[in-house]
């Protein structure tokens, strides 16, 4: 086992995931105060309890806030905005998500005819979660 | 080191579960699944909800340590600081979490 080093800056592949990752990160502490801070603007603190709350702190979708005491979801918490908000914080989710998988297998395999290999799978798992993603918030 | 291990276990840990019960609500919602229903049932559960928070909160704290660092390299003289700032800002959150989780199971909800 070993650590890895910050990649050497340019437009290689491993550091453009290496900024992806910081960013991604950034985005989704982000992405998840807005969904608080919205919440808390839309009333939570009198029309749901406290898990509830962090359900759609975690993605601001209607379904996690359907066990709550809010009289119409589709006012507020059922709009193109939080569409939106939880499409980037799929997108971001899944991509971090699948790149730190590639890296934690490629630390191990190392540079292998696995490599190829493991990258096709991952790519398409990513795929196939992302359509999900985008699916599930758009029939929600 | 124990950072680095709890991050890894995490991250994986993460894709996993949350990848689960991302299917198992499609399924559920799209097709009315049994076997999502179950997943999210036991996802949903304070025994695996326990283990759910701690990999997130600690994930994500632990990354904002690391991009800071990244960020200003000159801190890494404060490390030892900063792993313990880190533990200080978590144990509370995650201890509050624990407490809700404890609380609501015991009062049946």
């Amino acid at each position: 086992m070993h650590t890895r080093g910050i990649p050497q800056p340019g437009w290689s592949f491993e550091y453009i995931m290496w900024i992806f990752t910081r960013i991604s990160g950034i985005a989704m502490l982000i992405l998840g105060g807005l969904g608080l801070a919205g919440a808390l603007l839309m009333g939570a603190r009198t029309q749901m309890d406290m898990p509830t709350l962090v359900r759609w702190t975690f993605f601001p979708n209607p379904n996690h806030v359907i066990n709550s005491n809010i009289p119409d979801v589709a006012q507020g918490w059922a709009s193109a905005f939080w569409q939106i908000m939880q499409m980037l914080l799929a997108a971001f989710g899944i991509s971090h998500g699948f790149n730190g998988v590639r890296v934690i297998i490629e630390d191990y395999i190392g540079n292998t005819f696995w490599r190829p290999l493991m990258r096709g799978a991952i790519f398409l798992l990513w795929l196939f979660f992302m359509i999900v993603a985008v699916y599930v918030i758009l029939a929600s | 080191m124990l950072a680095w291990v709890l991050h890894r276990i995490g991250g994986v840990a993460m894709v996993v579960l949350v990848g689960m019960h991302a299917l198992a609500s499609f399924s559920m919602q799209q097709f009315g699944s049994d076997l999502g229903t179950a997943i999210n049932t036991v996802y949903e559960s304070p025994y695996f909800q326990v283990f759910v928070v701690f990999f997130v909160l600690f994930h994500a704290i632990n990354g904002l340590r690391i991009i800071v660092l990244d960020v200003w390299p000159k801190l890494l003289e404060y490390q030892r600081e900063i792993t313990w700032l880190q533990w200080l800002i978590f144990v509370p959150i995650y201890g509050l979490t624990v407490f809700i989780l404890i609380q609501r199971t015991l009062s049946g909800e």
